[in-house]
């Protein structure tokens, strides 16, 4: 059985995009181990209901690590102190009796705080809208066997598939740059034969709504890849790079 | 009560009705699309592939979603995997086969005509996924992979890892993100449907609270589609994600649409036991374990007891000790018998003194023989994902080796428990997918249609798509050809202001009670009644007392809830107070359409309906009907029943066994 443990946790609160800011601190006691992070959050935020005062916002939502609507800067790092899990994935146990445990939201100029630890993040649907998709109609295609792909190839693609569109990459950048993600839906299509047509005009349609959005650019400091909840390699950031230049000597 | 329900089933043997349709329904010339506008609710598998499908074909699409992206959807968390009848296995299969399948497995409870067009219509999904660039498993020589689930004798089920409803979800995102970009599909994130406004009888669109503001909002088209999912939160602990909810079915349901079949609710029987009062969810472990995962308990009874003790684990037991129930009991269908079955059989041993936790309320999933016999490696290529999320949670390793006894390697076993997961039930809708109201329709898991009193696993992926790229996308077309000549309608119109007005009472009513109970407090109270005497196990008297209780339960929300701050702006409690309002709805709704279902089928079992050897015990003679429930103008009110008969044509309707 896990052991129960008692902490400082401070949060930050702020009531709107304008608002300044601030941490509010709170000691926690007796949370039990197996209580996951977002619970032990609802937790204080039963307790703040109970003295009549408004609970912490923060976005949440399958607790099962896949949605990817959680976020939180836990102690400098975005999802925590676990590798390959998102916060909703974490768990009190790995935290110590007596610890100072600092909560902040996701800190770049593409994503604004909403309220508290929420922000917006509806810059990503707008890089996903200028070219994270294969131009195909609904209607009868050819039998899905028709392309042969292999499996290296699918699997690759599927890696590179896996995220979760979170923003803990930009979140974890110095430069507040979003070129995982956008490497991760580039690579995924561009691998793929049904993606090869419009390879190159998907790279450049995608980097230049990211560059347009605000987010910053790539240095090569892999902290992405180590915050990543899903473990993205930086490979794809090569292989959308090699796209966009192809692109731009097209030109 | 006599009420006449046209569920408008073409002509013709059950093969050709879909073609038939489609070959006489009416369509929409390309200049009239553009002067038509539809309302999608919900950006879920269902609702993002209706509304990527319905902008590309030239219709002004409004598309809404509570979270802050609609690739947020739950759809995303399905594991497993999405059938088709494919036959790429040379096993088989065919769409009568994915359709009898289907009809079985809903303990034949689900309406013919629907569920083979569902079963016609798979294999363009898969070939329409695959266009998209979803990575479905492959074989080395470049082909699809295939695995089998619960419920089939086939490998029908396509996979990508064990992420299959992200992958899906994301390519219906893509095509919906392509039309947002090219101007066709207008997007409204953060936005919460609370009313449809009916005008002249006609749905005509919804007032949608803006999440972020506070502020209600009017918007109006020519048709409204909810795609809004499921009410399996009524039940507080679910496997449903946290802001699943069911107030735009409600909201549907309060205003004239037919409930239907709310008693068929879904319990899965692989996930994670329940640890404590404080847990805000339930995890899921994909049914696909079963492939290669046994399900277990103790032979003796003093084992259990040792294991409940926490003195003994599970790898200390031998295997001539373990009491493999399913393959007992169902030799033929061994650990890959439908959810409900399987669910039950859990119970079962558990009710009997069996189970394996601290709580007695868990069994083991091992895989100590498939990892002897494939390997670590190809266990973990397999489930890898589904054991390091499972470690995440519970602190135990499944693929570890634990001991060895007389030469027999036993590896950690998992411990699951059945939960609330999905729900069958939903909003009525005919052949075309279209609500009691005119110009309302309801798609995915949020109608009834496709599943009867039982869901197999891989086919919610499957109706979610097949709903939302090849049947609505044909079937609303039917109706707005008679709408070419309406123009656009006003938001100033007397009935949107109307309906405002109504959420607008309702919010300040909320917050104005200004007790001292928390949204949470009372929506686990509610979940507590719900599992206890609206569970897995249902008497006549257990649902009297749940509707009691219930009761009681809508008296202390009127009157002991405190929403803490205002109502403008963003106010999260107060988001989640106008859910439970609806929730107890709902579950009064469930306890009594399972208290007038009087036997077992399906997800829904009635104790009193068993044979004697304990297995689902249906009346075809009195049961044979979808249950259709209309609200009768007050949540205070019970709620008056309409039956639509079901009709078999093509298949002969008999007792479901999976034991030979």
């Amino acid at each position: 059985m896990d052991k129960n443990i008692s902490f400082t946790l401070k949060v930050w609160r702020q009531n709107g995009p304008k608002d300044k800011g601030h941490f509010d601190t709170f000691q926690m006691k007796d949370i039990p181990g197996d209580t996951s992070f977002l619970e032990m959050l609802d937790i204080l935020n039963e307790q703040l209901i109970e003295e009549g005062k408004e609970p912490i916002v923060f976005d949440h939502d399958c607790r099962e690590g896949i949605c990817g609507m959680c976020s939180l800067y836990i102690n400098g790092h975005p999802h925590g102190p676990a590798t390959g899990a998102t916060t909703c994935q974490i768990y009190m146990r790995r935290f110590k009796d007596g610890d100072v445990i600092t909560v902040e939201p996701w800190r770049s100029a593409g994503f604004p705080v909403i309220r508290d630890l929420m922000v917006d993040r509806t810059a990503y649907d707008k890089i996903m809208q200028a070219g994270g998709f294969i131009s195909v109609r609904t209607g009868a295609p050819q039998d899905a066997n028709a392309i042969l792909i292999p499996k290296p190839i699918a699997d690759e693609a599927m890696d590179a598939a896996s995220c979760i569109g979170c923003g803990a990459c930009v979140a974890a950048c110095k430069n507040g740059s979003a070129m995982l993600f956008v490497s991760a839906k580039v690579s995924q299509l561009n691998l793929l034969p049904q993606g090869k047509p419009e390879a190159l005009r998907r790279a450049k349609a995608m980097i230049s709504k990211m560059d347009e959005l605000g987010f910053g650019n790539c240095t090569n400091t892999r902290a992405c890849e180590a915050e990543c909840p899903k473990c993205v390699s930086i490979s794809n950031i090569a292989r959308l790079n090699r796209d966009f230049i192809k692109a731009k000597l097209k030109d | 009560m006599t009420k006449i329900i046209d569920s408008k089933i073409p002509e013709g043997p059950i093969a050709e009705k879909w073609t038939n349709y489609k070959a006489h329904q009416k369509l929409v010339n390309p200049a009239n699309k553009r002067r038509l506008d539809i309302i999608v609710v919900g950006t879920g598998l269902a609702g993002a592939s209706a509304a990527a499908s319905l902008g590309e074909m030239g219709f002004r699409v409004f598309n809404f979603c509570i979270q802050d992206s609609p690739r947020r959807a739950h759809s995303i968390a399905a594991q497993g995997g999405i059938n088709a009848a494919k036959n790429y296995q040379n096993d088989g299969d065919s769409v009568y086969r994915l359709f009898y399948d289907t009809v079985k497995g809903g303990d034949y409870r689900a309406r013919e005509a629907n569920v083979y067009r569902l079963a016609e219509v798979s294999n363009n999904i898969i070939d329409q996924c695959v266009a998209q660039g979803v990575p479905f498993a492959r074989e080395y020589g470049g082909l699809l992979a295939n695995r089998s689930f619960g419920g089939a004798q086939v490998s029908r089920t396509f996979y990508a890892k064990g992420q299959t409803g992200q992958q899906l979800l994301l390519g219906a995102y893509s095509a919906l993100s392509r039309q947002v970009g090219a101007g066709t599909v207008k997007l409204y994130t953060r936005y919460e449907m609370q009313d449809i406004v009916i005008v002249d009888g006609r749905a005509r669109g919804i007032i949608a609270k803006n999440l972020v503001t506070g502020k209600l909002e009017r918007f109006a088209a020519h048709a409204v589609v909810i795609a809004t999912g499921g009410y399996g939160n009524a039940y507080f602990l679910s496997t449903n994600a946290m802001a699943c909810n069911c107030t735009a079915a409600m909201s549907c349901y309060r205003k004239g649409a037919w409930f239907a079949n709310p008693a068929y609710v879904q319990i899965h029987p692989t996930c994670i036991p329940v640890h404590g009062d404080k847990q805000s969810k339930l995890t899921l472990m994909s049914e696909s374990l079963r492939n290669d995962g046994r399900i277990w308990v103790p032979k003796k009874l003093e084992d259990a007891k040792a294991l409940q003790e926490g003195k003994i684990k599970g790898s200390d037991i031998p295997e001539e000790d373990r009491d493999y129930y399913l393959e007992r009991r169902y030799p033929a269908f061994g650990n890959l018998v439908p959810r409900d079955v399987a669910s039950r059989a859990a119970k079962e041993r558990c009710d009997k003194g069996f189970g394996v936790n601290n709580t007695g309320l868990a069994v083991f999933l091992d895989f100590s023989e498939s990892i002897e016999r494939l390997g670590l490696d190809v266990v973990r290529q397999r489930y890898g994902n589904l054991f390091d999320m499972y470690e995440e949670i519970t602190d135990v390793n499944p693929g570890e080796l634990a001991k060895e006894i007389n030469g027999v390697k036993y590896y950690n076993p998992m411990m699951i428990y059945p939960a609330i997961h999905y729900t069958m039930g939903g909003i009525w809708v005919d052949y075309e997918l279209q609500t009691s109201i005119k110009g309302l329709f309801a798609i995915g898991e949020c109608n009834f249609s496709d599943h009867g009193a039982n869901r197999l696993g891989a086919s919610a992926l499957m109706q979610g798509l097949a709903d939302g790229y090849f049947v609505l996308p044909y079937t609303i077309q039917n109706y707005l050809a008679d709408q070419i000549t309406v123009p656009r309608f006003s938001t100033d119109l007397p009935e949107f202001a109307e309906a405002e007005k109504a959420v607008q009472d309702k919010i300040d009513h909320l917050m104005n009670i200004k007790g001292k109970k928390s949204v949470d407090s009372i929506h686990k109270e509610l979940g507590r009644v719900m599992w206890e005497y609206v569970g897995m196990g249902r008497t006549e008297e257990g649902l009297k007392t749940g509707l009691t209780r219930l009761k009681e339960i809508r008296k202390e929300f009127e009157t002991e809830l405190f929403i803490p701050g205002s109502k403008e702006g963003m106010n999260v409690e107060l988001d989640k107070a106008i859910r439970l309002n609806d929730f107890i709805t709902m579950g009064e709704l469930i306890a009594y359409d399972a208290l007038n279902r009087n036997e077992s089928c399906g997800g829904h079992f009635r104790e009193e309906y068993q044979t004697e050897e304990g297995e689902a015990k249906r009346d075809d003679e009195n049961y044979f009907y979808v249950a259709c429930w209309e609200y009768q103008g007050g949540d205070d009110k019970a709620p008056v029943l309409y039956k639509e008969p079901l009709v078999y044509e093509a298949i002969k309707v008999q007792t479901r066994n999976y034991k030979s």
